[in-house]
């Protein structure tokens, strides 16, 4: 216990992260230890590189933009307590854990998952996901045996779908409307962040 | 032969050495009919072998004109009898069940109905003639209900569930064979069931045959329920993995009891646990095997098409009666074949052959599962089997009850443990609930060795009152139990492209955060797994042509306008203002109702009319489709309907064979055994995919080579023919009216887009040579959704490019060319009188 003790006074204000994220000691430690080893130059924050160097995100086809999920607009580097608590996104919800009413919305909440992965979609930050937005993810995601004009109608009816207010855009509460039926907590939740 | 050991089996069997029994056997199937055809029995006891024509001869006296042959055909025409019998059951069964009440599940009113025929032969004969016997069941009932459990098994669900299912299916299995046999020891020792020659191994016998929950009952009882398809693929999954399981447990003990209590050391005990895992784990890699074997069969079947869905059962069977021989868990093997051969079977086999499958197999699956339920209640009418023992029974039933609870909440509190979404106390309630005992429990109950176990009668009776105390009683309570605990239902939803597009973005962006943690989790091995599934299972078994194009998204894409398309005829010809018509030269799409009160204001005078259209959308298909030159539709109907008499059936005709069926059914589970509708129109999307595809590429070759297509969008009306509306067609182009002169004819096209011809290439075209892969299209080609049309500012020349329509002359639809030549023959005069009359 002494080297868990220890590991964690180094990270400053690990209390408020805890309380924040939900995570427990020993997640922050592995996490901490991750980040320690991503970060190689030791500078204490990681820059867009140091995850570019992860080999299998560099095969993920939408890796990029998960990777841009952990830097904020305008910033080019991102300190231990945002990482931590981006990753916080993926925990999986507990059910046994009281719920305190007027404590704030923990940031593994059905809404905050959905709020994630709406943003990968949603580069210039308008709230809303355009046609434009849909369709690169798409042609990312999708394999190479799919033309563009078929792009494009699958991302035109994915719209339809889910546009209910006839702008051609995806809002956030459309987003989240559209995906009731998912069950989100299993779907973005990883098991060994519990 | 099979089939003579196998009678020579039930002899013994029923110990009754009386010729009924072995003739009577009633339950074969068709394989058993092509063997007892050839093996032709006899009923009597003096040989089994006699051919009945050397007897014929001996005593012929003169010609016979008519012979009354009954012993030849005596065993084929029971069985089909019985078979007749069992179809018969299931009629009125389901009847009864629509109509009347739906309290009783189909597989207890099969067993009702099973006690009344019992009855009735018992009245007849003074003995049961017709029982499940074990081989029967065994043989010619169980594999084609495990195939098709494990063929239609949702894969992705059954993998992701895995752990939890084996651990059920395994541990929950042996944990409820031990403590019913051990607690049923434990209270004869005590004393509560009086003086019964049995010992601790045959009770322990008795607790592994009782033990697996049944797959035939559980499907059958909670296919009627909709529960939550994670509580499903739990039951089923283990229903289906624990009869193996129990029948090698069964083998184990009945080794156990055979070779005598004192002989059993610790080196027999590790045997038996080893040749558990060996039995087990051997079946379900033979299975493997054979799933390997069908998929590589099936990549060069092209040009047997006709025979390559058969290989299916074949291979399966194979399986099932390989294990057997090699005394490997055949259920197992079966299983495990099915599950595994599906992907890749249906991804290389023909459309049709896969459509083929998938009937032939629900319904040697749906005919056997009523065979077994109503043989389960024939068979209890039977003094001789009858033991009574209070204790024993009662307490059987306690014990397999509890102990099913204490196992499902034990099981489940260890899975939650490592579970992402834990299993709900609920569910853990149904789960146990559910714990229905079937024919499978009765088979091995059924194949006790008298000789080694005395009180085999009192099992088999116990083992049916166990049987019919769980399908029945719980069966009834519960879909009730399922209400009012409020389980999470199925899902009913609509398929969507966007949940799907998200669901994938959520795998990878679960890879992804994996990689950021560094640490291997389950997306890495669901990702190491594809990979390699795609890279190198797949090469070898699929076909190349299969292999490409098959983005799955994409898929999905093409699933969900297919619909819309269909959605879109059907829901026209429901509202009874849609007609389609089709002719060599001229679409015509007519939307009475919708123009009729677009318009009613300005031409009030047509209103009046409409009355008459309340039957108008046979009447006009049916008229106009006919015709090979424009038809001027009339609202006369009843003129034209004197007038084409003939034409009207050869219309019909025409629209039997084209017109495509509505999607009534929401899809509910995919391995629902009676009902699979969702896909049920795979084959006619497929055509009406195809046909939209081609036409597009013909509008899209015409235009480029500035050949206007003879393909209209017209609206015709008697009325317009004396009102030209002003707003007719935007830019004046006469020839879209083809060759005929139908200058009285206005197109509101605009409005009819409004009015719900949004998508206009979904006309049907007849069938053309050239087949063209949808990614050759131009850019509209991919058919944007009904909802994408409506505000897409389509001119009526791009609706007319989009949509040609011709009956190609190298049509390769056989039917639709002799029915489009006769119709084009019949009615070239009639058209002629038709505008005369107009």
């Amino acid at each position: 216990m002494g080297s868990t003790n220890s590991t964690l006074l180094k990270i400053p204000n690990v209390e408020v992260l805890m309380q924040e994220t939900g995570f427990s000691p020993a997640h922050i430690i592995r996490l901490h230890d991750r980040f320690k080893a991503l970060d190689k130059e030791g500078r204490g924050h990681l820059c867009p590189h140091d995850f570019g160097a992860i080999k299998e995100l560099a095969m993920n086809p939408i890796g990029d933009r998960i990777i841009g999920a952990f830097f904020s607009p305008g910033k080019e580097t991102v300190d231990f307590h945002t990482f931590v608590k981006i990753l916080a996104h993926f925990r999986p919800v507990d059910k046994d854990r009281p719920k305190e009413p007027n404590s704030p919305e923990p940031i593994n909440s059905r809404s905050n998952k959905l709020k994630f992965a709406f943003q990968l979609y949603d580069q210039d930050k308008d709230g809303k996901i355009s046609r434009d937005e849909l369709l690169q993810v798409l042609r990312a995601m999708l394999g190479m045996q799919v033309t563009d004009e078929q792009l494009e109608s699958i991302a035109d009816r994915t719209i339809q779908e889910a546009d209910l207010d006839r702008d051609d855009t995806i809002s956030f509460e459309e987003f989240r409307k559209s995906l009731e039926k998912i069950n989100i907590d299993h779907k973005m939740s990883i098991r060994f962040l519990r | 032969m099979n089939f003579e050991n196998d009678c020579r089996f039930k002899r013994k069997l029923t110990k009754r050495g009386n010729c009924n029994t072995l003739s009577h056997q009633g339950l074969q199937d068709k394989q058993a009919e092509q063997n007892s055809v050839k093996d032709s029995y006899t009923t009597h006891n003096e040989s089994v072998f006699q051919n009945p024509h050397h007897q014929q001869e001996e005593n012929l006296t003169g010609l016979p004109i008519v012979t009354f042959k009954w012993h030849h055909v005596e065993t084929p025409y029971l069985v089909i009898i019985w078979v007749f019998v069992a179809g018969l059951a299931k009629l009125s069964v389901v009847e009864l069940n629509h109509h009347v009440i739906s309290v009783v599940p189909e597989s207890g009113l099969l067993i009702i109905l099973g006690f009344i025929l019992g009855g009735i032969v018992w009245g007849a004969d003074r003995a049961q003639t017709f029982k499940l016997l074990p081989p029967t069941f065994f043989y010619y009932l169980l594999p084609q209900i495990i195939l098709d459990a494990s063929y239609f098994m949702p894969n992705k669900l059954f993998f992701s569930n895995l752990g939890a299912i084996l651990i059920y299916a395994i541990f929950g299995t042996c944990w409820n064979a031990a403590t019913v046999g051990l607690s049923l020891w434990g209270c004869y020792e005590a004393g509560v069931m009086g003086n019964l020659d049995i010992g601790l191994l045959q009770f322990l016998l008795f607790g592994s045959l009782i033990a697996a929950v049944d797959p035939v009952a559980v499907i059958a009882v909670f296919e009627e329920v909709h529960v939550n398809e994670v509580l499903f693929i739990l039951v089923f999954g283990e229903s289906l993995l624990n009869d193996g399981v129990t029948v090698v447990l069964y083998n184990v003990f009945d080794a156990f009891v055979a070779l005598g209590g004192p002989r059993i050391d610790a080196a027999e005990i590790f045997k038996g646990i080893f040749s558990f895992v060996v039995v087990a784990f051997g079946g379900s890699f033979l299975g493997i095997g054979f799933a390997i074997l069908l998929s590589l069969l099936t990549r060069c079947t092209k040009h047997i098409q006709i025979i390559e869905a058969g290989f299916v059962f074949v291979v399966g069977y194979l399986a099932y009666l390989t294990a057997e021989m090699l005394s490997l868990s055949a259920i197992l093997s079966i299983t495990f074949c099915g599950i595994c051969c599906q992907k890749y079977v249906n991804a290389n086999m023909d459309e049709k052959s896969v459509t083929t499958v998938r009937h032939a197999m629900k319904l040697l699956a749906n005919g056997s599962e009523t065979m077994i339920f109503l043989f389960l209640g024939v068979t209890a009418i039977d003094t001789e089997i009858w033991v009574w023992n209070t204790g024993f029974i009662l307490l059987t039933l306690l014990f397999v009850f509890i102990y099913r609870i204490i196992g499902t909440f034990l099981f489940t509190w260890m899975l939650n443990k490592f579970r992402l979404v834990p299993i709900e106390v609920i569910d853990q309630v149904v789960m146990s609930y559910g714990g229905l005992r079937g024919a499978v429990a009765y088979g091995l109950a059924a194949l006790l060795d008298e000789d080694k176990i005395p009180e085999k009668n009192l099992m088999i009776s116990t083992t049916l009152i166990v049987v019919y105390f769980t399908v029945i009683l719980q069966g009834i309570t519960m879909k009730p139990l399922v209400q009012w605990l409020k389980v999470k239902r199925a899902a009913h939803s609509d398929l969507k492209l966007i949940e799907k597009l998200n669901n994938r973005a959520f795998d990878h962006i679960l890879a992804a955060v994996e990689d950021i943690c560094g640490r291997i989790g389950d997306n890495w091995w669901t990702r190491g797994w594809n990979r390699f599934e795609e890279n190198y299972i797949s090469w070898l078994l699929m076909k190349p042509k299969a292999r490409k194009n098959r983005d799955y998204l994409f898929s999905i894409f093409h699933k969900l306008n297919l619909e819309d398309a269909i959605n879109y005829v059907s829901e026209g010809e429901r509202q009874g203002s849609l007609a389609f018509s089709r002719s060599d030269e001229a679409a015509n799409v007519d939307f009475k109702k919708q123009f009729g009160s677009e318009f009613a204001d300005v031409m009030p005078n047509i209103m009046v009319d409409m009355s008459n259209y309340e039957l108008g959308i046979e009447h006009f298909s049916v008229t106009s489709i006919v015709k090979d030159t424009i038809p001027s539709v009339s609202l006369d109907i009843h003129g034209q309907d004197r007038k084409n008499a003939m034409d009207d059936i050869n219309a019909h005709h025409l629209l039997q064979q084209h017109l495509y069926r509505s999607r009534k059914h929401q899809h509910r589970h995919k391995y629902s055994r009676s009902h699979f509708s969702i896909n049920q129109n795979e084959d006619e999307v497929q055509e009406i995919f195809q046909r939209t595809m081609r036409s597009r590429l013909e509008s899209f070759k015409s235009t480029k080579m500035g050949v206007n297509p003879a393909k209209k969008i017209t609206k015709h009306h008697k009325k317009e023919l004396t009102h030209k509306m002003p707003n007719g067609h935007p830019d004046g182009t006469g020839h879209l009216y083809g060759d005929e002169e139908v200058e009285g004819l206005c197109v509101f096209l605009p409005h009819l887009i409004e009015a719900g011809i949004e998508n206009p290439v979904f006309l049907p075209d007849m069938d053309s040579p050239t087949h063209s892969p949808p990614w050759l299209m131009e850019t509209e080609a991919v058919a944007p959704s009904q909802r994408a049309q409506r505000r897409l500012p389509w001119t009526p020349n791009r609706l007319r490019r989009l949509a040609p329509m011709r009956i190609s002359t190298c049509s390769t639809d056989s039917f639709l060319m002799a029915d489009v030549s006769l119709t084009l023959e019949e009615h070239e005069e009639h058209s002629q009188t038709d505008h005369v009359e107009m």
